[in-house]
């Protein structure tokens, strides 16, 4: 099964990439706001049952994927 | 064996100033031991270092990843023996990541690499990283790093505050440059004080902390006969 990890800052946490992306997305033209750069992981579960693929991936994201600190996390799951 | 205090320094793939830091803790009368990161057991030691650098890439996140390797399980096990466990740098995101230290450091908010001398006040003299401090003084010491701006737990008591910046280079949260976990025996830092322990290479006050570290050792070591 495919999952997709999708990491992000927390609301409130500076996020200087973001600003500098904003920034340059803003000297190219584009009106923006709120840019923030979070980061994504893809991988392969072996498990098929997907309650037990999520509950393993979200394991992986709070002991590793993830920073509970200053990071969010969303799973994806598909076939 | 000499009755010098035995101080580990952990080299993990991508460490770079472990070399420093052995040699430092040496000039420091400690015997300066070497610890490989796939060793499972620590050998005997008074204290362990874990040294700057760029441990595994800082692949995912700094120190994430050298959390899981089998020497730094032995150094949670140290630390929670009470044993003594300073991380410089690196090896302070490694303190954080592993959850010995509160918080987590994050790319400084210019963006930029930043290596320069930086001064620093003490705010707590009586931890055995600091024992040779005063507590208000300032000390010059070197920081080179990418992702120092440090950002503490929400609870984070501010007597875990143990250096703070007074011209913070990275945009750390309450200019915080070290912090130490509630026992006091495991403190973390973004300076680098084993390049600073030679007034010929623009400061010796990272040895203030380093010998403070060496004496803590000796005070834990098992009594010279």
């Amino acid at each position: 099964m495919k999952a997709t990890v999708l990491v992000r800052p927390k609301p409130g946490i500076l996020d200087p990439q973001g600003e500098a992306v904003e920034s340059a997305l803003e000297h190219l033209g584009f009106a923006v706001s709120d840019a923030r750069v979070g980061k994504v992981v893809d991988l392969e579960v072996t498990a098929t049952d997907p309650a037990e693929a999520r509950a393993q991936v979200e394991k992986m994201c709070e002991q590793l994927l993830a920073n509970p600190l200053i990071e969010s996390y969303e799973i994806e799951l598909a076939e | 064996m000499s009755d010098k205090p035995r101080v580990g320094v952990v080299t993990y793939p991508g460490s770079q100033d472990d070399r420093d830091a052995l040699w430092a803790l040496a000039a420091l009368d400690a015997e300066a031991v070497p610890v490989w990161h796939a060793d499972d057991e620590l050998p005997e030691l008074d204290a362990v270092v874990l040294p700057g650098g760029f441990s595994y890439g800082d692949y995912l996140r700094c120190g994430a990843i050298a959390r899981f390797s089998p020497v730094t399980r032995a150094v949670i096990a140290f630390a929670d023996a009470g044993g003594l466990v300073l991380g410089i740098c690196n090896g302070f995101q490694v303190l954080c990541e592993a959850g010995l230290l509160p918080g987590v450091l994050l790319r400084n908010a210019s963006l930029r690499f930043v290596c320069r001398d930086v001064r620093l006040r003490v705010e707590r003299d009586d931890l055995p990283f600091t024992s040779r401090c005063t507590t208000g003084q300032a000390l010059v010491i070197p920081v080179k790093h990418g992702d120092g701006r440090y950002v503490p737990p929400p609870d984070l008591d501010p007597a875990q505050v143990v250096l703070r910046y007074l011209d913070n280079p990275n945009g750390s949260v309450d200019d915080i440059a070290g912090v130490c976990n509630e026992r006091g025996n495991v403190m973390g830092l973004m300076p680098h004080p084993e390049h600073a322990v030679d007034a010929l290479l623009g400061s010796d006050h990272g040895a203030l902390i380093l010998a403070s570290l060496v004496e803590g050792a000796r005070e834990r070591a098992p009594a010279a006969a």
